[in-house]
């Protein structure tokens, strides 16, 4: 029961800390910036915002370095191993998947971070939006499971 | 651009970078939103800590605004939902719905969003995950400018 233990829980606690935080400071809790930087049609009258370029970057240089930590050690500090993700493959899924998630981001320029994060203070139909969010994660689990072993006998 | 913050948003992007770090050195685990919030439901023992982020999450957002409040947004003030472009006639309600909807299911089958396929999968140097921000943020750029929301 590695993952009941204190330290993990607490490197948990930490962790959504630092995002919730990053979140907030970044403004993606903003879905107006979001959009703003996800609508190219304004580059050509200079209105575009392209902050959120800035966001990734760093986050992602970041976790670059983790992984390359990571890869030198056989395990992390506080479980077996490190969780590498069951799916591997590119198919038609994956490719849906984030088509249709690419679609609702650009209705509404939430990501299921800021979503999440909104509840510190959440706007009008933020409620059922994250209903709509739960139902539609549960349709999904209909066809793509949930716990490890499921997972990874799904993947093959 | 008035609107233009590259500081902040660069030190919103290392902080999350370090919440991914720390939760992968310390637990081994991918900080993916959807794949720690989608895979609540049934394995029971994974729960707590999926909870313990998720609640932390929150927290860590509502005492940054409230410590803060210059930083971000502006303070522990809500930033609106976008209403759906006065054309098409789509009650609010509807629109929120829709793309709930649309996210839950799409990231789920899709296994990642912003977060894990964007952040924790780019940096892994997967081309799964590269495939996947790249039709997300394709398809996304062409909701904004088909629906014209902005």
């Amino acid at each position: 029961m590695a993952n009941l233990r204190l330290p993990y829980l607490a490197t948990s606690a930490l962790s959504g800390l630092l995002f919730g935080a990053g979140l907030y400071v970044s403004q993606m809790v903003d879905p107006l910036k979001v959009l703003r930087f996800l609508d190219f049609t304004a580059i050509p009258s200079g209105g575009w915002d392209p902050s959120l370029a800035f966001v990734i970057v760093p986050a992602i240089l970041v976790m670059f370095i983790a992984v390359r930590i990571g890869r030198r050690r056989p395990a992390p500090l506080f479980d077996r191993e490190f969780h590498e993700p069951e799916y591997k493959r590119i198919d038609a899924r994956l490719v849906g998947g984030a088509a249709l998630f690419g679609v609702g981001w650009g209705m509404s320029g939430i990501c299921p971070g800021p979503a999440i994060a909104l509840i510190a203070f959440p706007p009008d139909g933020l409620w059922i939006f994250l209903l709509a969010l739960i139902a539609g994660s549960y349709a999904g689990s209909l066809i793509v499971p949930s716990g490890h072993s499921k997972r990874l006998a799904d993947a093959k | 651009m008035e609107s233009f913050t590259p500081l902040t948003a660069a030190l919103g992007g290392a902080l999350i970078g370090l919440a991914a770090a720390v939760l992968w050195l310390g637990n081994g685990r991918i900080a993916g939103i959807s794949g720690i919030f989608g895979q609540l439901l049934p394995p029971a023992q994974t729960v707590v800590w999926r909870l313990v982020f998720l609640v932390a999450l929150v927290a860590g957002a509502w005492a940054t605004a409230w410590l803060f409040p210059a930083l971000g947004v502006g303070g522990v003030e809500p930033a609106a939902l976008v209403s759906p472009p006065a054309t098409w006639g789509v009650p609010p309600p509807v629109w929120v719905i829709i793309a709930g909807l649309l996210i839950g299911f799409g990231t789920k089958i899709g296994n990642g969003c912003t977060s894990g396929h964007g952040v924790c999968g780019l940096a892994r140097l997967s081309l799964r995950s590269l495939v996947a921000v790249i039709v997300f943020f394709g398809v996304a750029i062409i909701t904004v400018a088909v629906t014209g929301i902005v």
